[in-house]
C-alpha cells in the first residue's frame, strides 16, 4: 500500500497523509483519513472525543505505523518508524502532558540525550549552558536556562518544548491541546508566538477543542469524526456552525440560552458566603479582600475567571476542600465546618473539581465504585457494600448522564475524556446536592458531552437546588443566571444573563470598561 | 482526547448486556491466578514425597504460613492504601515481646514478673495498637514519608526487643500466650483457625465494606478520594493501627508455638510478606490487589518450601534457594496474570 506520494509544483504539502487507515483490535481508529497541511499555514484538527485525532498525531510524530496508508514530509515518504532522530527533524509535538523532567534544569532538558560534551564522554556544563541560552534567545524564551524546570509556569514549560523541537531543526510543530492549563492572558501571548513563528516558516498543526480559538489562530481546519476525515476548508469558509455540523454529523447550534427572569430575591438562599479569605493559591497573590455572595434556590451564579483569580479557591473553600483562613460558608441555614468535605456532604453539596485525573476519579476502580463514591450510606446496611445495590445506583447515574460504557463495572480509566468527566459528574450527582458545585465542569471534553454537562445544570436547577459554576469558559458561564467576575482574588464585577462576551472577556482579564 | 489513544476501542462501544455481565467474573478469574501454580505445586509435592499430602504435613504447612500469613494480611491493607510499613516485623517480634518481659519472672531470663498471666494477651494487642499510633501519628498527621518512617521504626522496635530481653529468649510464658499456638481444634492448631478467619474477615471487609473499598480509593487516587468525602486520614491512620495489632496478633501466634520468643522473631520476615503479597497480586504502588490473592500468595511461597524440604534440600541452601524461589514465583505469576508488576 505504499504508494509514492506523488510530486507537486511550489505549493507541495509540507505534510502529506493520505489513505491512513488503523485498527486497534476490533476498533477502527481511523478508516481511510488523511490530511494535508500547507507551509505557513497554521492547521487545525478537531473532532469530538474518538474521532481519531491522538491516532492521527500518533501517526504523524511516528509513533505508531499506520496499518495502510503513506505519510510524506515535503513530497518526501516519511522515515522508518524506528528511525526517531530521521522523524524528529520532520515533526515535533507538544503533548497536553509535559514531556519536561521536572528535577532538571531547562537547558539539560532542552539537550537531554545530546549533552555538549567536553573532553571525551564527560559533559561540559558550561557549553550546555551556553548552548541553551542560545537556542531560547534565539526563539525568544525568556526562560533562564538554569531553573529547575519543575519550577516553570504551564506557558513557560511548553516555550521550552516549543524551542527543544525547533532545535531538531524541525519546522513542522503539532500543539495537542495546548491551551487546556493556560489562562486567559498566556493564551493570547501564546497565540502571539504562534503568529510570530509562523512568520519565521515554522507551520502549526493546532488541536484543540476550543472553536473560538482555532478562528483566532488558525488558517485551515480538518474535521474529522467517527475514524473518517470529513471536511478541510479555509476558516474563511467554514464557520463555526459549519465546523459543529461536521463534528457533530447533524447541524446543532452552538450552546445557546434564551436568558431567564432573574431569581426574586423572596427566594431563600441555599448558599451563603461571607467575608470568605481564602488561602492563596500557588504562587498566587499575597492578601485578598474578602469575597462574599449568596446563590438562591434554583439560581446559576457564575464563577468567572482565569487562572489565578481565585475563582478555584473559593469554589474549593465552598465544598471543604480548602480551609478558609476566616469568613462563614452556609448551606440552607447550616454553617459548614470549614475545610470538611464529609461535612460539605453532609449538608448537601455535590463537587465537579478542576481536574478530573489530579481530583476527579480513582483509576483502576470500575465507574460503579467511582460514580457512588460520595454515598456510601446507600450502599448497604451497618457500613456494607452491596456490590448489586451500588451497582443499581451507579446504572441510574450511568444512563441519566448517558455515560457510553457496556457496564457499571468498566475500569473507569479505560472511557474517553468526556465519559470520564460525566462520571465525576454522576459522583456530584448522587446525593441529590442542594448545592452542585462545578470548576471548570467541560475543560478537555467533547461538544456532545459538554451539551450533556450543561444540560445537567439546568435540571439542578429545575429542581429547586443552586448551582455554583466557576469557569472561565463563555459556554459554561451562558447557563448562568448572573455571573461574579473574579480577578485577582476579588469579585470585580456582576453581570446580569444576557450580557455581552466582549464584555465579560475584558473584566475577565481585568481591563476595565 | 489522550485517553482514547491508549484505549481506542471504548469511545463507540455500544452498551451491551453480555460484556456487563462477564467483568466481575474477569475480576475473579485474576483472583484465581495463582490456584493453577498451587495444583501444581502439590502434584510435584506428592511425587517428590508422597508425605507431602499427609494431613500431618498440610497442617504443618499451614501452622507454620498462620503467623507469617498475619503479616501478609497486615501489609495488604497497607499497600492497598497505598502505603507500606516496613516495622510490621519488628512489631511481630516486640508486641509478644513485651508481654513476656512484664509477665516472665526474674531469673533466668530478663523478665520483670509484674503482671499476672492473663494479661499476656491483651498486653501483645495493646503494644500492637501504640505501635500503629506512633505510625499514624508520623505519617498521617506530621506528614513524614511512610516508608522511611516505618524503616526507623523496623530498627527503634527491634532494638527495644533486644534491649528488654538483653539479646536473650524469653521462656516460660504464662498459658494464654500458649494458647493460640499450640492448642488443637479437632487436631488442628487454634491459629490456623484464627488466620483462616481473619483472612475471611479481610476479604469481606475489603470487597464489601465502606471502609475497605475506601482503601482502593485512598490507594489509587487520593485526591479524589478526598474530593468525594472520604476521610482519607483518619482511614490511612486506622488502617496502620490495624496492621499492627495483626502483626503483634501473629507474634503471638508463632511465640505460643514455640513457647518462648527470641530477640530476633520476625527478624527479615518482611521481605518474604513482600514477596508473597506482590505474587499475589497486589500492588505496590497502591489501590490494587485483593486479600484472596495474598493469601494465595503466601499459601504458595509456603508449599514450595515445604516441597524443598521434604525433597532432602540441605539447610544451608535454604535459604538461596527460598530468595529463587520468591523470583520464580514471580515470574509465574507475571505469565500466568498477563499483567505488568508495579
Amino acid at each position: 500500500m505504499s504508494q509514492p506520494a506523488q510530486a507537486r509544483g511550489g505549493d507541495s504539502p509540507l505534510v502529506e497523509a493520505a489513505g491512513i487507515w488503523k485498527r486497534y483490535g476490533t476498533t477502527i481508529a481511523l478508516q481511510d483519513a488523511g490530511i494535508v497541511v500547507r507551509p505557513g499555514r497554521t492547521h487545525a484538527l478537531v473532532g469530538r472525543n474518538g474521532a481519531g485525532k491522538s491516532t492521527m498525531v500518533a501517526i504523524l510524530t511516528g509513533l505508531q505505523s499506520p496499518d495502510a496508508g503513506t505519510v510524506a514530509f515535503d513530497a518526501v515518504p516519511a522515515p522508518a518508524i524506528s528511525d526517531r532522530d530521521a522523524w524528529r527533524s520532520k515533526v515535533a509535538c507538544v503533548f497536553q502532558k509535559s514531556t519536561i523532567i521536572p528535577e532538571l534544569s531547562v537547558a539539560e532538558n532542552l539537550f537531554l540525550n545530546r549533552h555538549a560534551l567536553g573532553r571525551g564522554p564527560v559533559i561540559s556544563w558550561r557549553s550546555l549552558r551556553r548552548e541553551a541560552r542560545a537556542l531560547l534567545d534565539a526563539w525568544d524564551v525568556e526562560v533562564g536556562a538554569d531553573r529547575r524546570a519543575g519550577d516553570l509556569t504551564v506557558e513557560q514549560r511548553q516555550l521550552v518544548e516549543i524551542a527543544r523541537a525547533l532545535s531538531f531543526e524541525t519546522r513542522f510543530i503539532i500543539l495537542d491541546e495546548p491551551t487546556a492549563q493556560l489562562d486567559g492572558p498566556a493564551i493570547k501571548r501564546l497565540f502571539a508566538r504562534m503568529r510570530a513563528l509562523q512568520e519565521r516558516g515554522v507551520t502549526f498543526l493546532y488541536i484543540s477543542h476550543h472553536l473560538e480559538e482555532i478562528y483566532q489562530v488558525c488558517d485551515e481546519v480538518t474535521v474529522f469524526r467517527d475514524a473518517r476525515h470529513i471536511v478541510t476548508g479555509d476558516v474563511a469558509d467554514l464557520g463555526p456552525t459549519d465546523v459543529v455540523a461536521a463534528m457533530t454529523g447533524d447541524a446543532t447550534a452552538l450552546i445557546s440560552r434564551e436568558p431567564r427572569p432573574p431569581v426574586p430575591s423572596s427566594v431563600p438562599e441555599v448558599l451563603a458566603v461571607d467575608e470568605l479569605v481564602v488561602p492563596a493559591a500557588e504562587g498566587g497573590l499575597a492578601e485578598a479582600p474578602p469575597v462574599s455572595f449568596s446563590v438562591r434556590a434554583g439560581e446559576v451564579v457564575g464563577l468567572a475567571g482565569g487562572g489565578g483569580s481565585g475563582k478555584r479557591e473559593v469554589a474549593e473553600s465552598v465544598v471543604g476542600l480548602r480551609k478558609p483562613r476566616h469568613g462563614t460558608i452556609t448551606v440552607d441555614g447550616t454553617r459548614l465546618r470549614p475545610g470538611s468535605v464529609p461535612a460539605a456532604l453532609d449538608a448537601r453539596v455535590g463537587l465537579l473539581p478542576q481536574d478530573r485525573h489530579q481530583q476527579g476519579f480513582v483509576p483502576g476502580l470500575s465507574i460503579s465504585e467511582n460514580i457512588t463514591m460520595t454515598v456510601p450510606e446507600q450502599l448497604g446496611p451497618h457500613g456494607t457494600v452491596l456490590p448489586s445495590r451500588r451497582d443499581r445506583i451507579a446504572r441510574r447515574l450511568i444512563d441519566a448522564l448517558a455515560v457510553k460504557t457496556p457496564g457499571p463495572e468498566l475500569d473507569v480509566a479505560a472511557l474517553s475524556g468526556g465519559n470520564q468527566q460525566k462520571v465525576v459528574m454522576g459522583r456530584a450527582l448522587a446525593n441529590d446536592p442542594r448545592l452542585l458545585v462545578l470548576i471548570q465542569p467541560t475543560a478537555g471534553v467533547d461538544v456532545r458531552s459538554k451539551e450533556t454537562l450543561l444540560s445537567v445544570v439546568d435540571d439542578v436547577r429545575a429542581r429547586g437546588s443552586a448551582v455554583l459554576v466557576a469557569s472561565d469558559e463563555l459556554d459554561d458561564l451562558r447557563t448562568c443566571d448572573r455571573v461574579l467576575v473574579m480577578f485577582q482574588g476579588r469579585v470585580v464585577r456582576e453581570f446580569a444573563a444576557g450580557w455581552d462576551d466582549h464584555e465579560l472577556i475584558a473584566a475577565m482579564e481585568g481591563i476595565e470598561s | 482526547m489522550s485517553s482514547t489513544q491508549v484505549h481506542p476501542a471504548t469511545e463507540d462501544v455500544a452498551p451491551r448486556a453480555g460484556l456487563a455481565g462477564r467483568a466481575p467474573a474477569m475480576a475473579k478469574l485474576r483472583d484465581l491466578a495463582l490456584v493453577p501454580a498451587i495444583i501444581a505445586i502439590a502434584v510435584v509435592g506428592y511425587v517428590v514425597n508422597p508425605v507431602f499430602l499427609a494431613s500431618s504435613n498440610l497442617v504443618n504447612i499451614l501452622q507454620t504460613m498462620s503467623e507469617i500469613g498475619l503479616l501478609v494480611l497486615a501489609q495488604t491493607l497497607v499497600l492497598v492504601a497505598g502505603k507500606m510499613d516496613l516495622s510490621l516485623e519488628s512489631t511481630f517480634g516486640l508486641a509478644p515481646g513485651v508481654a513476656a518481659w512484664m509477665i516472665v519472672a526474674p531469673g533466668a531470663t530478663h523478665g520483670l514478673g509484674v503482671l499476672p498471666g492473663w494479661a499476656g494477651v491483651p498486653l501483645t494487642l495493646l503494644v500492637g495498637v501504640l505501635v500503629g499510633v506512633i505510625n499514624g501519628l508520623l505519617i498521617v498527621r506530621f506528614k513524614l514519608n511512610g516508608f522511611v518512617v516505618t524503616l526507623g521504626m523496623l530498627i527503634v522496635l527491634r532494638g527495644l526487643l533486644t534491649g528488654i530481653s538483653g539479646g536473650q529468649t524469653f521462656f516460660g510464658l504464662p498459658a494464654s500466650m500458649l494458647y493460640l499456638g499450640t492448642h488443637l481444634w479437632f487436631g488442628v492448631p487454634v491459629e490456623v483457625y484464627l488466620c483462616f478467619l481473619l483472612f475471611a474477615v479481610g476479604i469481606g471487609v475489603l470487597g464489601y465494606t465502606r471502609q475497605g473499598r475506601s482503601l482502593y480509593a485512598i490507594g489509587g487516587n487520593v485526591d479524589a478520594a478526598r474530593a468525594a468525602g472520604i476521610r482519607t486520614d483518619r482511614i490511612l491512620a486506622g488502617v496502620l493501627i490495624v496492621a499492627s495489632t495483626l502483626a503483634a496478633l501473629g507474634g503471638l501466634m508463632l511465640s505460643g508455638r514455640l513457647a518462648s520468643v527470641a530477640a530476633a522473631q520476625g527478624n527479615g520476615a518482611i521481605f518474604t510478606v513482600f514477596a508473597a503479597a506482590v505474587i499475589g497480586g497486589v500492588s505496590l504502588n497502591g489501590g490494587k490487589g485483593t486479600v484472596f490473592g495474598a493469601f494465595t500468595g503466601i499459601l504458595l511461597l509456603y508449599m514450595i518450601q515445604n516441597v524443598l524440604t521434604l525433597a532432602g534440600v540441605p539447610a544451608q541452601w535454604i535459604s538461596a534457594l527460598n530468595g529463587a524461589i520468591i523470583l520464580v514465583a514471580l515470574i509465574v505469576s507475571r505469565i500466568t496474570s498477563g499483567k505488568a508488576q508495579e
